[in-house]
């Protein structure tokens, strides 16, 4: 369990053992700090990400300050700005891109998979090519239809690229490290909701561990189970951006239905680290909308692993097959809600 | 063209040997893949030769160059090993990258080339933004149909801005596969530097000593001053853009094979040598085992 020890000795760092846990967004922009300060070789390249403004999201503030031409403003140029990470990640440095929105993602869509994902390979050798994008995504804030995406699922499977998202429970800090240390270009997905949420808290009925070994700091998979109960009914596994959506049905379930439910939350996407159900249904959950997703992903997995063991096919449930529309009743209708999870898994029990 | 038969005597053995190789190089892979002994692609710079040959003594080694899809004679006006290209090419014992990279996908000491148009232009400027101060600068080739795509503009934009060590050669052949200039560029690479303030030099000629002397001083300013510059040539492709793939009117091809040092080179003593010794070459390379690829 060290994790949960790094967790606490961050949360110490934070000055926050005696006041609540540092919100998502500061715990980010604290673990950005510290990369900075340990490593001399580490750039930052984002729109609007430098002092005063301090990016659109504020991940970035301080940075510029305290690190001068380390941390860089950029042109408004996704596609480039992914390259010049690459650039400095080939000839030596490491670079963390920020996106402002993961939708604008689409415009790195080359830089990513034609060249920093396939430098690292296709010239025959391991080139390290150390380099994290950072895309905040989700919706549930009426940004409307192309400031709200989870584009995640357009980049599973593109080898040589590893998708990450944050989560409340994985260490910052610990989980960058991670990253940098593979010399893979590593997405992270940041759910913009998730910034406002405190870190390693998941309410007072559950406990929140780590399963199995990561081959690299960060790539645990954190359990949140119930405090003293058995074998769960249902196991949900949803990425960070859903955690609080999954906590929020899990807690109804048991309250209203009697339903005990565990929820696995994986840091890295892709390539898929070991989930290990403790229960025989099993639910994905994630923000994407339907279609292709990182949960058919998971459900494949699955299935060919422990179908025996299980008792009814992985249930997916994620956004409508849609737009995502920017009035927030419309939006609610489209994105994955915690209902949605409720439902799924009732529908799944029984 | 007696300026040109002239140039071409003039050339020091050093500089001839290098733009034989290449020539040889080209044609050897254009025939190899006629008989049937080279599958997939390749894209050759015949005619456009002596541009690496020029640039090579202004570079360092330290310098990093990113290539393009036409970059065998890039990469041989560097490092000069044929065996290893050819041997990358066939996918052979002794392979650049294993046989992984091929024609266009080539990292060699401080020589990388990748396949996509443009992608390599925010690429150097990363690069170069971590040479800066130190000298060394990051050279890209780019052709004219290259600035179609916006990654040049959004390049450009920020080398310009952040004053980092990249030197940008286009390589104008006056045409993109099958496109003639003319079809695909409006206005010109000169006003395209222009508009972000960046120096930019046109050079028609094919003289060597020509070209290094106009280039030498801008050079040197991109390493001390750390001033981004766009160096145009003004050049002919003499084959087709891959294989057996050209469509150019007879005159129009008259006029790239006029422009072609190697008429004045050819059936000398250094030619034959040079001939002679791709064709061992291309023999040894031949008969070598496949590539192993061992994977990380």
């Amino acid at each position: 369990m060290t994790d949960v020890a790094d967790a606490r000795q961050s949360a110490a760092r934070e000055g926050a053992v005696q006041g609540p846990a540092p919100r998502v967004a500061e715990h980010l922009n604290r673990a950005l700090h510290d990369l900075l300060e340990a490593d001399p070789d580490l750039h930052v390249l984002g729109e609007d990400i430098t002092d005063p403004y301090g990016g659109a999201f504020k991940i970035t503030k301080g940075l510029s300050t305290r690190f001068g031409d380390r941390v860089r403003s950029t042109p408004i140029s996704e596609g480039a700005i992914t390259g010049v990470g690459a650039g400095l990640a080939l000839a030596g440095a490491k670079a963390i891109v920020e996106i402002m929105f993961a939708d604008f993602v689409t415009l790195a869509f080359d830089q990513l998979a034609n060249f920093a994902a396939k430098s690292t390979a296709m010239y025959g050798r391991p080139v390290p090519v150390p380099l994290i994008v950072r895309c905040p995504s989700g919706g549930n804030r009426g940004y409307g239809a192309t400031h709200s995406q989870s584009p995640q699922k357009h980049f599973i499977g593109i080898p040589g690229l590893r998708v990450y998202e944050l989560t409340p429970f994985h260490d910052a800090t610990r989980l960058l490290a991670g990253m940098l240390e593979q010399g893979l270009p590593c997405l992270l997905f940041e759910d913009k909701v998730l910034y406002t949420r405190r870190m390693f808290e998941a309410g007072p009925l559950f406990r929140v561990g780590f399963a199995g070994r990561g081959a690299y700091p960060g790539d645990e998979v954190a359990r949140v189970s119930l405090d003293g109960g058995g074998e769960p009914d249902c196991t949900l596994i949803v990425p960070g951006g859903v955690a609080h959506r999954a906590l929020a049905a899990a807690e109804d379930l048991l309250m209203e239905h009697e339903v005990v439910c565990e929820i696995l939350v994986p840091s890295r996407l892709h390539p898929l680290p070991e989930l290990l159900p403790a229960s025989r249904h099993v639910v994905v959950a994630e923000e994407s909308t339907a279609g292709g997703t990182w949960g058919a992903d998971v459900a494949a997995a699955l299935h060919s692993r422990m179908w025996p063991a299980l008792r009814k096919p992985v249930t997916l449930v994620s956004s409508a097959d849609s737009v995502i529309p920017a009035a927030a009743h419309l939006e609610r209708e489209v994105l994955l809600q915690p209902g949605d999870i409720r439902r799924a898994v009732l529908e799944t029990v029984t | 063209m007696t300026g040109l038969a002239e140039a071409v005597r003039g050339l020091s053995t050093e500089d001839l040997r290098s733009l034989l190789l290449i020539r040889h190089f080209e044609l050897s892979l254009l025939r190899l893949f006629e008989a049937g002994q080279i599958g997939g692609t390749t894209h050759t710079c015949l005619g456009q030769e002596y541009i690496p040959v020029a640039l090579s003594p202004l570079l360092r080694p330290d310098d990093y160059v990113f290539s393009n899809h036409r970059g065998h004679g890039h990469l041989l006006a560097r490092y000069g090993d044929a065996p290893g290209l050819l041997a990358e090419i066939m996918g052979r014992e002794g392979a650049l990258c294993s046989g992984v990279g091929g024609s266009q996908h080539i990292y060699h000491h401080r020589f990388l080339s990748t396949g996509v148009q443009g992608e390599s232009l925010p690429v150097a400027v990363g690069t170069a933004l971590r040479l800066k101060g130190t000298g060394a600068l990051a050279c890209v080739h780019v052709g004219d149909g290259t600035w179609g795509e916006g990654a040049v503009y959004e390049a450009l934009n920020m080398a310009a801005l952040w004053r980092v060590p990249l030197l940008v050669v286009v390589e104008n052949n006056g045409i993109a596969q099958s496109t003639p200039t003319h079809r695909h560029l409006a206005g010109t690479i000169a006003a395209r530097a222009a508009a972000f303030d960046l120096p930019h030099i046109r050079l028609a000629t094919t003289d060597i000593g020509t070209i290094r002397a106009e280039l030498a001083p801008l050079v040197a300013a991109v390493r001390e001053e750390s001033c981004p510059i766009v160096v145009e040539f003004v050049t002919h492709r003499l084959g087709p853009h891959s294989k057996g793939d050209d469509t150019r009117p007879a005159q129009e091809l008259d006029e790239a094979r006029a422009a072609d040092w190697y008429r004045h080179a050819a059936g000398g003593d250094l030619d034959l040598e040079i001939q002679a010794l791709v064709g061992r070459i291309v023999a040894d390379v031949s008969a070598r085992p496949l590539s192993v690829w061992e994977r990380a």
